[in-house]
């Protein structure tokens, strides 16, 4: 099995399970967490075709790789404004719940603000 | 032997995968998913992308842990009522089967991606020339598809504006994140001092070479930013406030700049963003220049955070 093959289907797994992390875990920093699981594991499957296209004495193809590098920053921007949007949350309901029918105004800061 | 590596390699992220997801305490999850982004460099020097190893190291392991564990410190109070929010043993099998079928499908299309794969390298490789830079990734990002570069350069102001516009009314303006003060005998306080020099050098070396040689102004910039942050973590330096007008001026000069050679391009060469004969090599310098102090500052304030304090330290 070459390395491509064999990290593609690992990023294939990869991109399962952090999508089943990503239904399960109820906590949003969780679910932050498993996006950021199958992100990578996209980009890892990109990379392993990427390195399938080596040509012309480059170890892979050097568009895609490129691309991958816009794409890991893009996510990490994406990541950091999901964060603060739930630090904000926290900050002013004390909780982070996603579910709708939680009592808001609970938690030991609420009172606060 | 290579192959019995590959192999440790692929069993070790998947295992650290797996970790992350189902780990009970969200500090020791990233913690998981730290490692996890290490390994995943070593996964893309196995894959010949030098430049990617690079950027994983930097952001998406170094900056992304950074960032999910303070999150995950300061949010420990509501970990227990999340988990007792735990979905029912029938929504858990359902995940759980919807993501094998995922798996599956990924797996089948991996095993059947066409021969011999497509690529653009001998493209790329006839083209280069005209840039006079010698990356091929380089030659990639800032000549011929710099537009994505520019764009990617505008998405992290964007959501740098979004990160500070949720700052509570009466921060705005203010510092961002929390102060901070470490024991000065400390050894927070050591490193921080001892570090910066060797980083910021590490820093501009990677940016300089970008054009010739693996890695760039995102890699460069990255650990500038992480130095940064090392400094104002150990409260050696205070965050500056959002409002002061340098700063509003350092976030936007690069994408500026960017833009400004792509008008030059628009009327010299007939095409925005077009670089005319034989001025191409120093107008990537000039982008490259111009964005790395720019994406320093961006990408140490998205870390900091929307302002939580007045102007006064």
């Amino acid at each position: 099995m070459t390395a491509a093959t064999l990290f593609g289907l690992c990023a294939a797994v990869l991109i399962g399970v952090g999508l089943y992390g990503l239904i399960v875990n109820p906590h949003p920093l969780r679910k932050i967490l498993s996006f950021n699981v199958v992100g990578s594991g996209v980009f890892l499957l990109f990379g392993a075709i990427a390195h399938r296209g080596a040509a012309a004495g480059m170890g892979g193809d050097p568009v895609p790789q490129a691309l991958l590098i816009t794409g890991i920053v893009v996510a990490f921007s994406a990541t950091a404004l999901a964060v603060a949007l739930l630090l904000r949350l926290f900050d002013e309901t004390g909780s982070v719940t996603l579910s709708s029918d939680a009592p808001a105004k609970t938690g030991n800061n609420a009172g606060a603000h | 032997m290579t192959e019995v590596l590959n192999v440790g390699l692929a069993a070790l992220i998947l295992g650290l995968a797996v970790w992350t997801i189902v780990a009970r305490e969200a500090p020791a999850a990233v913690a998981g998913f730290i490692v996890y982004g290490l390994l995943l460099t070593l996964v893309w020097l196995q894959l010949q992308g030098i430049d990617v190893a690079l950027t994983e190291a930097a952001i998406g392991g170094g900056l992304t842990g950074v960032l999910l564990i303070s999150a995950a410190v300061r949010l420990r109070s509501t970990e227990s009522t999340a988990r007792a929010q735990r979905p029912s043993a029938s929504t858990r099998w359902l995940a759980a089967a919807l993501s094998a079928a995922v798996t599956g499908a990924l797996a089948t299309c991996v095993l059947a991606l066409p021969e011999p794969a497509p690529t653009l390298a001998p493209e790329v490789l006839a083209n280069i020339a005209v840039t006079e830079v010698g990356n091929p990734i380089t030659a990639v990002l800032l000549a011929f598809r710099a537009m994505d570069t520019l764009l990617e350069a505008i998405v992290l102001l964007f959501v740098l504006i979004g990160v500070w516009s949720l700052a509570p009314d009466r921060a705005w303006g203010g510092r961002p994140g929390l102060l901070q003060q470490a024991d000065p005998n400390g050894m927070l306080d050591y490193v921080a001092r001892v570090l910066p020099p060797i980083g910021i050098v590490a820093g501009i070396y990677i940016f300089w070479i970008g054009a010739d040689y693996p890695g760039g102004k995102f890699q460069g910039a990255t650990l500038l930013a992480a130095m940064w942050l090392l400094v104002m973590m150990a409260g050696l330096a205070d965050a500056p406030p959002i409002s002061r007008r340098w700063l509003r001026w350092l976030l936007v000069a690069g994408p500026l700049a960017f833009i400004a050679v792509g008008v030059v391009g628009a009327v010299m060469a007939g095409a925005f963003l077009a670089y005319p004969q034989g001025y191409a090599k120093s107008l990537i310098l000039v982008i490259e220049f111009a964005l790395m102090p720019t994406l320093t500052v961006v990408l140490g304030l998205m870390l900091l955070g929307a302002p939580q304090r007045g102007e006064s330290p």
